[in-house]
């Protein structure tokens, strides 16, 4: 229950305040660039954008700046500011087989047709701090290496699905669900849960995903391919009558390879989750598609035993918005709430002590009976 | 991907147009236009330049059925010549300043007269530039291909 509070108005301004020094701080050192944010901390700038759901680089890096680093607090402010623009309409698919190739690899095919390209990856790194990090030493520009202009780089699930060995891309409807204006009711379709899990805190999916390798919902999954890079938008203008490009967004994508169904009538085969996420987060894709995977079980009469099996659970769950909304909710003034809990409790004591009292009065007549 | 109706050579070319326009830095672009600006018609303004969201879709698997990814931020904007031409534009991002140049050049490339110049001046760098940066980056990921090699264990 809420109530209207009055008061800490002084409070709040001065505490807003303080959080515009503290966010500042040290004003000798120079305040960061949108263009250092969106160049130097890309990777935060996209999880940002993939949570928060809205493709902007600066307006990300934006979000990041006001939130002091605060990445569930910057999806948030990026979440709040969508609200604020009118939809225009929907893009066409991404077609990502037609990607502007950034990294690409396999983990079940070592010499698939376009080659496995590595791109600029933390992978064989030696995870230790390099002291070179504290300062500004000049960084030498890439190497270079011709290549093939219309290079072709066919999915890993095509190769397979040619031979029939792996489940299709999947069909549904062409008019796809959509959470942000409609109530999810479950059971929902994969297209929901597809948009519900590529906004989805990269946390819980990476658990959940977890889960799922160590036994929670076993899918024995293999990295069929995961290729980041660039994939053209495009719209229907209604006024011209034709689509057009309206620019390019960078996308990661991940198709896991899971163990086979089958049944008397269909032969075995390879099963599949998909993972697709804005901006460079590999592991935020991988761990999208192992939990798309898991999700499908009713699919595949698995049975549902474990928490990244369960719709609901894992739908409900996931955003971090709404989490974090009514986890932090509980900071604010519960007086009256708290008010009649105490009250209850107290009268509950009362009420445990009259009886006490009660029964050792009782006690007391039947000993002093018993000694008579 | 085709366009979905009145396909003919002029909308073609005006996508392709569109395209390279939406495509192209919005700085390059700006500076592109700057040297051709003061001689055109003026563009007048019909609607926007405003700033609203399109839902990327995404396709199950690759290229199942369709679901909504996410949003993305884009500016469009519609201007008009005098002569008439209307000319669109939406463009990614929230660079309002792009859309309306975009919207004025559809409009003017819509003159015949305009046309080559436009092309010549404006889309031709524009396009050489985005294809410079594209080669950029796909030489660098080329650099990073893994040649496999086989170790040959034992003895012959």
């Amino acid at each position: 229950m809420y109530v209207a509070v009055k008061g800490g108005e002084v409070a709040i301004r001065n505490a807003h305040r303080l959080l515009d020094d503290r966010r500042r701080g040290d004003r000798s050192v120079p305040a960061l660039t949108l263009e250092q944010i969106t160049g130097q901390l890309a990777l935060a700038v996209d999880r940002v954008m993939a949570e928060g759901s809205l493709y902007d680089p600066e307006l990300a890096a934006m979000a990041i700046r006001q939130a002091r680093g605060d990445l569930i607090e910057a999806i948030f402010l990026l979440r709040a500011y969508r609200t604020t623009l009118p939809r225009l309409g929907p893009s066409r698919p991404l077609d990502t087989g037609r990607m502007r190739i950034e990294r690409r690899i396999s983990a079940t095919y070592k010499d698939l047709p376009g080659g496995q390209l590595l791109g600029p990856t933390f992978d064989y790194t030696h995870r230790l701090i390099d002291p070179a990090m504290a300062g500004a030493e000049p960084i030498e520009a890439p190497e270079r290496r011709p290549c093939h202009p219309d290079s072709n780089w066919p999915r890993v699930t095509d190769l397979l699905g040619d031979e029939d060995l792996i489940e299709p891309d999947g069909e549904g409807a062409e008019e796809p669900g959509d959470l942000t204006r409609d109530p999810v009711s479950f059971p929902t379709d994969r297209a929901v849960r597809l948009q519900a899990l590529a906004r989805g805190d990269e946390g819980f999916l990476l658990a959940l995903g977890y889960s799922t390798q160590r036994g929670y919902g076993r899918t024995h999954p293999f990295v069929g391919e995961i290729r980041i890079g660039f994939v053209v938008v495009e719209v229907d203008i209604p006024e011209l009558g034709f689509s057009i490009c309206i620019g390019e967004i960078r996308v990661t994508e991940c198709q896991m390879v899971s163990q086979f169904t089958g049944n008397g009538s269909e032969s075995p085969r390879f099963t599949r989750g998909y993972g697709l996420v804005f901006g460079q987060s590999e592991r935020k894709a991988m761990a999208m598609s192992l939990v798309e995977r898991a999700l499908r079980a009713e699919e595949f009469d698995e049975e549902r035993l474990a928490p990244a099996q369960d719709e609901e659970f894992v739908l409900e769950h996931c955003d971090n918005v709404a989490a974090t909304g009514f986890v932090e909710h509980l900071k604010l003034p519960h007086y009256v709430d708290f008010q009649a809990e105490l009250e209850l409790l107290r009268r509950l004591r009362r009420e445990q002590e009259e009886r006490s009292r009660a029964a050792q009065a009782a006690g007391a007549d039947e000993t002093r009976e018993v000694a008579e | 991907m085709k366009a979905f109706s009145g396909t003919d050579d002029t909308s073609d070319a005006r996508r392709g147009l569109m395209g390279a326009l939406a495509l192209a830095s919005g700085k390059l672009l700006a500076e592109r236009y700057a040297t051709i600006e003061a001689e055109v018609p003026p563009a007048i303004a019909v609607r926007g330049p405003e700033v609203g969201l399109v839902m990327l879709r995404g396709r199950t698997g690759g290229s199942g059925a369709p679901f909504n990814l996410g949003e993305a931020s884009v500016t469009r904007a519609t201007v008009k010549l005098e002569s008439g031409e209307v000319g669109h534009a939406l463009v990614l991002g929230r660079d309002t300043r792009k859309a309306r140049i975009a919207a004025h050049l559809d409009a003017l490339w819509q003159r015949p007269e305009w046309r080559d110049r436009i092309d010549r001046d404006v889309v031709e760098p524009v396009r050489a530039d985005r294809a410079e940066t594209a080669r950029a980056m796909a030489e660098e990921t080329e650099a990073t291909r893994v040649d496999f090699f086989t170790v040959v264990r034992g003895e012959d």
